[in-house]
């Protein structure tokens, strides 16, 4: 694989906090227009890793690539402004907000001068549906009604929307459809699909081998905070993929255990 | 499945800006209404008694604006997640600085303003400091402060006055922008809708409204968007603590005097203005001018009692009832602003 093309990529990335050993010799990457299922059990480590990309955690050894340039954040808010958003289970929005407002939020656009500078309400209001509803959501007409009463789908979906408007090139995704329904589900993996078609990086981290399989085009497994497979998309079949998801155990064996008789 | 995605070709324009429904989703209108109605029954019982005279309205209205300057900024912090009860610490504080500045030690009124600012600030900067280093709740730091600065008022009232009060006469200038009375209205009514005027342009219209809305919501997601939730903290810290020094200056030059003891009714006063004016106590939520209405209610059934057949001792009563009758209220006001996009729904 040609390296220029990596939008983001880790060399040998260690983690450890004080004597705590929690990412080995991690080296994984992700190419615009791609989407890089993270696999893996609770307490495998995806969390750290991807806060160490977004900046949350520096690493302890390695090194991580953004265009081929090493590159070292000094916070999240420096990994933001290179084009690193990372998107949290709840969306990370402001549920008594205006859509506008939340999606705005930190960088509201303003008419006026000096003290005097207004919110411009319109500007807002017309940015932020125009987005979210070129993203799909449909149903959201009026900039004005509160985030709080969109579904956890379509939250998830403003925040997405939000960090590509503002410039994202890889989006980090932390278990977005954990708690959500099939339909709520269906729409955020077709966000990330748009996304996707837009040419961002998209690293999505997921339980549900169903969510991986149907947007995913590139699978990482970490296993006790080792990289334990990295395929694409052809190389393995479904089953293969679900068995590895499943800790590296293959549905047989797990039947066994249960003493599920064939 | 990609070939599932519908791009919106055209977000139709919203018809009218100003409808009904809109207006009584409001968080103010509970407020509004509330005042209305406790307003209503106090000029029923109160009629002959002169409640709806010029007069009946300015006692209570005179007393509601010390409360409301104060409750303003305060309400700010609680949409933003915080309280500040040093208020009822930095009241007296400020009177009594500027009483001994102006008076005994006759400082130009200037200038003794302007010292009393920057002490009221300086109590602001370190609430504000301590909240956002410590993470400790901002209850127990302002707690902490108010009896610190009760405590060193009154010792300091002591060593420089040798007395707990302290009298000054503003000269005549001041007095008329500060303390006088016109048809009855004191120059505080008149600062504290003068101060509502701006303040509602800061919270309402400005960006940093929009921040300290996104602070109050949730203060990790503001944080990762980019906004200053230190500085804005600290700021809305000094900001209370300077309107209320602004209060405690207006009440010496109404009064003549300046008196040293904490005022605790007026750390009730300002949150259950605030909470009666739809400010949710979890932060996020509330308006300027809910906070107005509920000021108004509060001056209402404290001070305008008095002008009615209604029993003194009942406005306490009143109050406990107001306060949990609104705070129910809160709750179902958030829920039909948040659901009424949910309402159309298509599955
Ligand atoms: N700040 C930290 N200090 C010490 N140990 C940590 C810290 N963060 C995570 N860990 C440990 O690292 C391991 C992996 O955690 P995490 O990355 O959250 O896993 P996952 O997201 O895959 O469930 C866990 O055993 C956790 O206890
Ligand atoms: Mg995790």
């Amino acid at each position: 694989m040609s390296d220029t093309k990596n939008v983001l990529e880790l060399r040998n990335v260690d983690k450890s906090f004080g004597p705590i050993d929690v990412l080995h010799k991690i080296n994984l990457s992700v190419r615009a227009g791609e989407v890089l299922c993270l696999l893996g059990d609770n307490g495998a480590g995806k969390s750290t890793l991807i806060k160490t990309m977004a900046g949350v955690h520096a690493p302890t050894r390695g090194e991580i690539l953004m265009d081929g340039k090493p590159i070292s954040f000094r916070g999240p808010k420096a990994a933001q402004e290179a084009g690193i958003a990372c998107v949290h289970q709840f969306g990370g929005t402001f549920p008594l907000m205006s859509i506008s407002r939340s999606f705005f939020a930190g960088v509201e656009p303003t008419i006026g001068w000096g003290p005097f500078k207004v919110f411009d309400r319109k500007k807002a209001n017309d940015i932020a549906v125009h987005e979210v509803r070129n993203f799909g959501i449909t149903r959201i007409e009026d900039g004005d009604r509160l985030v709080g009463g969109l579904s956890g789908g379509e939250r998830q979906s403003l925040a997405i929307a939000r960090a590509v408007y503002f410039g994202a090139r890889v989006l980090i995704l932390d278990e977005p459809t954990a708690a959500l329904g099939v339909k709520q589900s269906a729409h955020v993996l077709r966000i990330v699909n748009e996304a996707k078609r837009r040419g961002l990086a998209v690293i999505f981290i997921t339980h549900q081998v169903m969510h991986a399989l149907a947007v995913g085009d590139h699978f990482a497994v970490l296993i006790r905070g080792s990289i334990a497979a990295d395929f694409k998309k052809g190389d393995k079949t479904r089953e293969e993929i679900a068995d590895l998801m499943a800790g590296g155990e293959s549905m047989a064996d797990l039947e066994e255990k249960v003493g599920i008789e064939a | 499945m990609s070939d599932a995605i519908q791009v919106a070709k055209s977000s139709k324009p919203k018809a009218s800006h100003f409808s009904v429904g809109e207006l009584m989703r409001s968080p103010a209108m509970g407020a509004f209404v509330g005042m209305v109605l406790v307003f209503c029954i106090f000029a029923a019982f109160g009629f002959h008694k002169n409640f709806l005279s010029v007069f009946g309205i300015a006692n209570w209205m005179n007393f509601a604006s010390m409360i409301g300057i104060v409750a303003i900024p305060v309400g700010f912090l609680m949409i933003a997640g915080e309280l500040d009860i040093s208020v009822g610490a930095i009241m007296p504080a400020s009177a009594m600085t500027l009483g001994i500045l102006c008076g005994p030690y006759e400082l130009p009124l200037g200038l003794g303003m302007i010292i009393t600012f920057a002490m009221a600030a300086g109590i602001g900067l370190i609430n504000g400091i301590l909240v956002t280093r410590t993470q400790v709740p901002s209850f127990i730091v302002t707690l902490a402060t108010l009896f610190a600065v009760g405590g060193l008022t009154l010792t300091l009232s002591v060593i420089f006055v040798n007395r707990p009060q302290v009298a000054y006469e503003a000269p005549e200038l001041a007095k008329a922008l500060l303390g006088d009375r016109y048809f009855g209205f004191r120059a505080s009514v008149f600062w504290w809708i003068l101060l509502s005027a701006a303040l509602y342009f800061v919270l309402h219209k400005s960006p940093w409204g929009n921040w300290i809305f996104a602070v109050g919501g949730d203060a990790e997601s503001a944080r990762n968007a980019g906004i200053p939730v230190n500085r804005l903290k600290i700021s809305l810290f000094v900001l209370s603590a300077v309107c209320t020094a602004f209060a405690g200056m207006l009440q010496v030059a109404a009064f003549n005097s300046a008196q040293s003891a904490t005022n605790f009714p007026l750390i009730f006063n300002t949150i259950i203005a605030c909470v009666v004016g739809g400010v949710l106590l979890t932060g996020g939520f509330g308006t300027l001018i809910g906070i107005f209405f509920g000021t108004m209610t509060l001056g209402i059934v404290q001070q305008g009692i008095g002008y009615t057949d209604i029993d003194r001792n009942l406005s306490q009563l009143i109050i406990g009832v107001m306060l949990l009758a609104a705070v129910l209220m809160n709750g179902t006001f958030q829920k039909l602003a948040t659901s009424w996009s949910t309402s159309k729904k298509e599955d």
